[in-house]
């Protein structure tokens, strides 16, 4: 009976010295970058799938149910979520992933951004004041986010410190390794122009030094429009790209127009893991981006 | 019941900061690691200036227009950056050389909008209805019912509905306060109301919440929505008969979310009562009237959503009036009135299910809503005119629903279909009568007699959405309020300018 106490005494404490930290991710590029980093040691919960746009969320019941219960939020900030995550945040209860608190972690905040709008009108679309907020399709700024990912997982759950140390840092070697490699590959890539169906790749042009030759859509968040069209289609005859590059998320039919119109390619890229079959990780969607950009797939 | 959970509530909030001044030693040790953090922060920051600095000298011509700080080409990016090592972080692992050249030195960003980056959120709501009748609207009423509040029907022609300001922040880490300014036009003229002004704790700890001030009382699901985001024109007919079209009210709520992955909100609200249902005894130090509700949802699968939710109010209204005169039939001598003191408890329950494919709502989407509401009064009615008066001992049940679904078929254009019937099982008498009128002919201005008709609507509408701003909405209802239809179209636009709206469920 004493022994059958002490047992059940050892796996109560051990079951608490082992609790998982609970991870709330908001979009699917965090939920794989966190089970990287934590392994065994982290629960995550992701608040949206990849067919899901995260611009277009709502605070639903689920949604607030998990927060309610999560040690850490992992959301990209920069307004990506303004339309959601406000809201979650104070219906959720939850004093740990208020913002300010270590459980309120932004991956925009640990990178530099760009398209920094000088001026700020919704005329222009649905701009971000604090920068372009697509930071995940570029391999250095997911080092930089796993590196700050990596020391906030250490913090919040200090007995799990040295596995998160080990773990990202071993995540970040072969992630390193990866980046020479994905660098080599597209060196072939370097100047050339693509066409874009929505702003979400000027992180992934920066990284690979690639142009971009429009937009398909006339401001962001808009629906592209007839004469808008016309007048890309002009431009592209007077100077020709390399092909029209679109989310799985965009509706196809405006980029397959254009395409045959200027006898481009489309190029459909997974803008995070799990958006095509082939990007089932966070390895696995670099891989997938630079075989289709260079042409192995359209 | 509520007593005891409200001085709870008091007690917790008055226990927390004194553990949080126990945790001293933590702090500084955490205070240290911000330094170290911070000091680290400097040496890339001028590590990447220097870099930035040394690439404009190399280049005569500023060849892209990014700014990008510290551009790296591929292939030279792990290279190079490999040879700058970072100073190896306290608790860690190495930063990573791939990471270098975009890592964020601090926040800049926020730095560089000063003050004005603490301004709160302001949005703007534009709203315009153009209406058209078949039947004289001045004639319109609700039978069985008395409408308060803002009941009614919006005015015939061109009209601009409700604007609406909405200013709202976090006030520290403790609180959030909003405020909403609603601008509309009655019979009297132009009227300013403040519909919501209140504080939400954001730091209480186990799952609780407390909100002080004025806000929408927790009873069915569209009165908690401000009207902007109510897909048809109207409020439906229960919610005009049971809170007025739209019920906000002075008190406070507590209340609770459990910690499960199935959603439950339980809650209390202490309510002033000051405004239709309630108008009762304001003066209480637990207001006029009390409010108990549940909410639960979940997700079944990626693709739905729901949500249903419960409410009781107890009430007691005490010369409770009808609004504007409009719910008494023909009875239009303004020095002639009826007023109700009684019970008036209200019992509400809603149901909101939401379905996209892949849970992606961009491209279709469709939602089914309802509610139903059951009110149960008993009291008397007192008449009040020159010569004198009377009072009628009143019973009544008073009951109403709506249904509606609203389906995006392409992406901006929406289609629904509405609903809505209320019903009234009213039984009065004239017990005492010194007013000079005979009892039948009192009992007609009572309005509280439905003449055998129970008012129901359909109500269909369409409606196009430019960006996520911006609505317009074309409504066409057949109108049984009346025993004789009435046919009615109405266009409007709904806009929003200002701070980007958070979409509740």
């Amino acid at each position: 009976m004493t022994r059958f106490l002490i047992a059940i005494a050892l796996a109560l404490t051990a079951s608490f010295a082992h609790a998982t930290l609970k991870v709330f991710a908001c979009e699917p590029e965090w939920d794989a970058l966190a089970r990287e980093l934590g392994g065994d040691q982290v629960e995550v919960y992701a608040a949206t799938t990849a067919q899901q746009d995260p611009h277009r969320v709502q605070a639903r019941p689920s949604l607030i149910a998990q927060l309610r219960q999560a040690d850490l939020l992992v959301c990209t900030g920069a307004d990506l979520e303004a339309g959601w995550l406000p809201v979650l945040l104070r219906q959720a209860r939850n004093p740990a992933v208020q913002p300010g608190q270590p459980g309120h972690f932004l991956a925009a905040d640990q990178v530099t951004l760009l398209e920094v709008p000088t001026s700020i009108d919704r005329a222009e679309g649905d701009v971000h004041p604090q920068g372009n907020p697509h930071i995940q399709v570029d391999p250095r700024r997911i080092a930089a986010v796993a590196a700050a990912l990596g020391r906030r997982l250490a913090e919040i759950d200090s007995a799990g410190a040295a596995v998160y140390a080990a773990r990202t840092d071993g995540f970040l070697k072969r992630w390193q390794d990866a980046t020479t490699q994905w660098e080599r590959r597209a060196a072939s890539l370097r100047g050339k122009r693509f066409v874009v169906q929505h702003a979400q790749w000027v992180y992934l042009f920066d990284w690979l030094d690639v142009q971009t030759a429009g937009a398909i859509e006339p401001k962001p968040g808009l629906p592209p429009a007839a004469g808008h069209l016309a007048a890309l289609r002009q431009q592209l005859a007077a100077r020709r790209a390399d092909g029209i590059v679109r989310s799985p998320l965009s509706d196809p039919k405006a980029a397959e127009w254009l395409a045959t119109e200027t006898g481009l390619p489309v190029i459909e890229l997974p803008q995070t893991v799990g958006a095509t079959a082939d990007a089932g990780s966070l390895f696995a969607l670099f891989d997938a981006i630079l075989g289709r950009l260079s042409g192995g797939r359209r | 019941m509520l007593r005891t959970l409200l001085a709870g509530a008091a007690a917790g909030t008055l226990i927390v900061p004194s553990l949080a001044s126990a945790a001293a030693d933590p702090e500084i040790a955490e205070l240290k690691k911000a330094m170290a953090e911070m000091r680290r922060d400097y040496e890339a920051r001028i590590g990447a200036l220097e870099k930035r600095l040394a690439q404009a000298e190399r280049k005569s011509t500023p060849a892209r227009a990014t700014a990008s700080p510290a551009k790296t080409t591929p292939g030279g990016a792990s290279s190079t950056a490999t040879a700058a090592v970072v100073a190896a972080p306290v608790v860690a692992p190495s930063s990573p050389a791939v990471a270098e050249s975009v890592a964020a030195p601090t926040r800049a960003s926020s730095a560089t909008a000063g003050a004005s980056a603490f301004n709160p959120a302001i949005s703007l709501v534009l709203e315009g209805t153009a209406a058209a009748y078949s039947r004289d609207p001045e004639h319109w009423h609700l039978p069985g019912f008395w409408l308060g509040g803002h009941g009614g029907r919006p005015p015939e022609g061109l009209s601009v509905g409700h604007t609406e300001l909405t200013v709202s922040a976090n006030v520290d880490d403790w609180f959030y306060g909003q405020a909403t300014l609603a601008v509309h036009d009655d019979e009297e003229g132009t009227e300013l109301e403040l519909e919501e002004a209140f504080i939400d704790t954001l730091s209480l700890p186990a799952g609780l919440g407390l909100r002080l001030g004025r806000f929408f009382p927790q009873v069915g699901y569209l009165n908690t929505h401000h009207p902007h985001t109510w897909d048809f024109v109207d409020a439906p007919l229960p919610n005009q008969a049971f809170l007025g079209g739209q019920w906000y009210e002075d008190g406070a709520r507590l209340s609770w979310v459990a910690p499960t992955d199935l959603y439950v909100e339980l809650g209390v609200e202490a309510l002033r009562g000051g405004n239709y249902p309630v108008e009762g005894d304001t003066d209480g130090f637990l207001g006029g009237a009390q409010n108990a509700y549940a909410k639960l949802g979940g997700a079944v699968g990626t693709e739905h959503e729901w949500q249903a939710g419960l409410s009781y109010l107890w009430a007691e209204p005490t010369d409770r009036t009808s609004a504007h005169g409009q719910g008494q039939g023909d009875a239009g001598h303004s020095d002639e009135s009826f007023v109700f003191s009684g019970d008036s408890p209200l019992l509400a329950a809603d149901l909101v299910w939401k379905w996209a494919p892949d849970g992606n709502p961009t491209e279709r989407n469709a939602v089914f809503q309802a509610e139903y509401f059951r009110r149960q009064e008993d009291g008397q009615l007192r008449f009040t005119n020159d010569a004198g008066g009377a009072l009628l001992p009143y019973e009544g049940t008073q009951q109403g629903f709506y249904v509606q679904g609203v389906y995006q078929f392409v992406p901006r254009w929406r289609a629904g279909l509405r609903y809505d019937r209320v019903w009234s099982d009213n039984s009065l008498r004239v017990a005492v009568n010194e007013s000079g009128e005979d009892d039948a002919a009192l009992l007609d201005e009572s309005g509280l007699l439905d003449d055998g008709h129970d008012p129901h609507r359909w109500s269909a509408m369409i409606d196009y959405s430019h960006s996520e701003y911006s609505r317009l909405r074309l409504q066409f209802t057949r109108d049984y309020t009346l025993p004789e239809a009435d046919n009615q179209v109405f266009l409007q636009y709904v806009m929003s300018l200002g701070a980007h709206g958070a979409h509740r469920f």
